[in-house]
């Protein structure tokens, strides 16, 4: 059996890197006493320009609707919910930052902000949302990628 | 430690500088045909806030002007429609409204600013459309109405148009006090993918903008609303119900005993708030 175990298991890995590396689940996202959150999700680079394009979509990252980001100024009606992003980039490291995308309930306590990678996010989900997470791993990481160039 | 220290600061900067300060300075005052509406009041003692304002403060100068003149308020055209209801024979008992009430929709002056309220015979707190319906079955012989929907929507209407200028005065205390508590229960409790509770948006950030829209103490004295998004009068468990789909939670049932209990608590939140019906929003 150990054997049989032990093949699936490499099997699943290769598989896993053929197509994209792997990734890690919600449950296993490991939190810093503060928030932070060192490794990366997928094991894959960010694209900052994909993660620009999550930040300002109102169905998925959604950013612009509570944070004022100069680098968009071409967008109307940045939101004033949040602080602005203004050099997000530069005062935050990228673990902080993870941290504070994938469940900034961990780094400020009470937030308003929604956590956009947790396995159980609220109760009464409506059902097409229900077991899901707000973000996929990559789209994280491209946010995250797009954040770190705010650095001014 | 520290940089979230110095992020609460700026939140809380922000918060002031683009806070109510602003609207306050140059407010600008709703009166319709004369009659001067309460679009702030001192709060409730029983709040966490100082003072509760209306929705329409929150709005654009134009969404403001078109409250302020009948005419131009295209609510209104739904309280005619429902006056032609008032009038019209229907059910097995060969009544119509105006049967009963010969003194007009002017019977029901008051009656707006103490709704939701506990129904002794019913043993229950009732909306205004659970008393419409009420009559509408035991006294006409008729179909109730769907509650939220246009007909019923515009009879609320038209009996709020009574009370307009009156001060929000529902009761908390009494046999109503256990509805209330779950209403509160319901708008501090933060639901959905997004996880957010009614307080969250309209207590913690009234005044900010969240991209668009100007947040609001989402009040509901001036509902039955006339949304220009819509076209349309809106009841406020289907608001709502709007609300909860926006955070992506699943809305109780409109008309439903969780959504009656956060109508009564939400519109004890705006006791001492003029009822505006209908008023226009964006």
């Amino acid at each position: 059996m150990k054997h049989i175990t032990l093949l699936a298991a490499s099997f699943s890995t290769a598989l896993a890197t053929a197509t994209f590396a792997q990734e890690v689940t919600p449950a296993d996202v490991v939190f810093s006493e503060y928030g932070a959150v060192e490794a990366s999700l997928t094991g894959v680079a960010g694209n900052a320009e994909n993660g620009a394009s999550l930040f300002q979509n109102r169905k998925l990252g959604n950013c612009l609707a509570c944070h004022v980001n100069s680098d968009m100024s071409d967008q109307g009606f940045h939101g004033e919910v949040g602080p602005p992003l203004d050099g997000v980039g530069a005062n935050w490291s990228e673990a902080e930052l993870r941290g504070i995308l994938i469940n900034s309930k961990n780094t400020f306590d009470g937030t308003i902000m929604p956590a956009f990678f947790v396995e159980t996010a609220g109760v009464r989900t409506l059902d097409k949302f229900a077991g899901k997470t707000i973000l996929a791993a990559q789209d994280v990481e491209d946010i995250l990628a797009y954040l770190l160039t705010l650095t001014e | 430690m520290k940089k979230i220290t110095t992020l609460c600061a700026a939140i809380s900067a922000l918060a002031l500088s683009t806070g109510f300060a602003i609207a306050e300075a140059d407010a600008p005052v709703l009166s319709i045909d004369g009659v001067v509406i309460a679009t702030r009041a001192p709060a409730p003692e029983y709040l966490d806030i100082d003072e509760v304002i209306s929705g329409w403060v929150f709005r654009t100068v134009e969404t403001q002007a078109l409250q302020m003149d009948d005419f131009d308020n295209p609510g209104m055209i739904f309280v005619d429609q429902a006056l032609d209801d008032w009038n019209e024979v229907n059910g097995s008992e060969g009544k119509s409204c105006a049967s009963c009430h010969t003194g007009g929709p002017e019977e029901f002056a008051g009656l707006r600013t103490v709704l939701p309220r506990w129904n002794e015979d019913a043993g229950a707190v009732w909306t205004m459309e659970d008393y419409i319906n009420n009559s509408l079955v035991e006294h006409m012989g008729a179909e109730p109405w769907k509650v939220g929907k246009a007909q019923m929507n515009a009879m609320v209407a038209l009996i709020s148009l009574q009370s307009r200028g009156m001060p929000m005065n529902v009761a908390i205390d009494g046999p109503a006090a256990e509805t209330w508590a779950l209403g509160e229960e319901i708008y501090f409790t933060r639901v959905g993918q997004l996880d957010m509770a009614c307080a969250n948006c309209h207590i913690d950030n009234y005044g900010v903008m969240i991209r668009a829209d100007h947040l609001s103490q989402g009040q509901s004295n001036g509902f039955p609303a006339y949304r220009l998004k819509n076209a349309k009068l809106n009841g406020i468990q289907s608001r709502f119900s709007g609300c909860m789909k926006n955070i992506r939670a699943t809305p109780y049932a409109v008309g439903g005993p969780e959504f009656t209990a956060l109508e009564l608590y939400v519109a004890s939140r705006g006791n001492g708030l003029s009822v505006e019906g209908p008023s226009v929003r964006n």
